[in-house]
């Protein structure tokens, strides 16, 4: 009897494990930052340039984060919930990544600015110490300025419903 | 002669610096460093290949920072820890051994260990069939009385 159910098992065991793989995505890693303190910075704000932000000034808030681009096609993709999410009041501050200031600018005036500030980072340094590699990528940070939660790629209307926007209640609870 | 001269010293010093990133390092103790650091990273954007080699635009920054954390004195284990913090595990093609890791390193271990296993209790199996004791001279007739009275029903 053994002899066959144990060649069924084994094959059984492969096919749950091949099975789990195919809805993986490869490209979406473990963020390393999850939980802890959101990086530092100071970086100019791309509507007036002579002023500065940092993640300091949010302290005692919930806020999201959200790193994008003028170049990146998939930032066109969640753009329009964005609108919508900036229009109910959503805390969205941008993080204009490796972007010119002129693109950026002209991107936001064409498409909408969804954005409460946006900030330029221009050589990309801010992105490494947020752990970027793709965009979008957005941050859910909490009042005493931890990582709670990290999206790569755009946000659905799915992901915002079932995962991002109780993650925000929670936190602001 | 010395205007020509000049001239030529001044077209040299004055030619532009293109492809920066694969200029190597001027120091070649620094670029055999920096190779094999960068060699051992992954990129995160292209993720079957290495910073070294990669051309995306996130390797072209990472090689820029790794670069830089060189010439300020930093160790490579400081580098790495510096990328690991921020990309995680994934940045290395060989992280440390831990238990988030264990599998990782030991999975193919396991794997051939219980190859082995198997196959040594295939191997011993078949050997205790082929060591089956000879009939006995008893066995050995009742055996041809069976297949003679079977070949008489056939007749």
């Amino acid at each position: 009897m053994l002899r066959f159910i144990a060649p069924l098992l084994i094959f059984g065991l492969i096919a749950a494990f091949f099975f789990v793989g195919l809805d993986r995505d490869p490209t979406k890693l473990p963020s390393a930052l999850i939980d802890k303190p959101a990086p530092a910075f100071t970086l100019p704000q791309l509507h007036q340039p002579e002023q500065s932000f940092s993640p300091e000034q949010m302290k005692g808030k919930v806020w999201l984060l959200n790193v994008w681009a003028s170049w990146c096609a998939a930032c066109r993709t969640e753009h329009p919930l964005f609108m919508e999410l900036s229009r109910k009041g959503v805390p969205l501050y941008g993080l204009n990544y490796k972007d010119k200031r002129k693109d950026a600018l002209q991107w936001l005036q064409q498409l909408g600015n969804p954005y409460r500030v946006s900030v330029s980072d221009f050589t990309g340094d801010v992105g490494i110490d947020y752990g970027v590699y793709g965009v979008p990528e957005t941050f859910v940070i909490d009042k005493q300025g931890i990582i709670r939660y990290k999206h790569v790629g755009p946000i659905s209307r799915q992901d915002w419903e079932n995962t991002i926007e109780p993650i925000i209640k929670e936190l602001q609870g | 002669m010395k205007r020509i001269l000049l001239a030529v010293v001044f077209a040299a010093t004055v030619t532009p610096v293109t492809a920066k990133e694969a200029e190597p390092l001027e120091d070649p103790v620094y670029q055999e460093r920096f190779e094999a650091l960068t060699k051992e990273l992954r990129c995160l954007k292209c993720q079957n290949q290495t910073i070294f080699d990669s051309k995306a635009g996130l390797a072209d920054d990472l090689r820029r920072q790794i670069r830089e954390q060189m010439y300020q004195g930093k160790s490579d284990e400081e580098i790495v820890d510096y990328l690991v913090a921020r990309y995680g595990d994934f940045v290395r093609y060989r992280p440390d051994f831990k238990a988030s890791t264990l599998f990782l390193w030991v999975g193919p271990f396991l794997f051939l260990v219980i190859g082995i296993a198997m196959l040594v209790h295939q191997i011993r199996k078949r050997r205790s069939v082929e060591d089956v004791a000879p009939l006995s001279e008893e066995e050995a007739k009742r055996v041809r009385a069976l297949i003679d009275t079977q070949g008489g029903e056939k007749n």
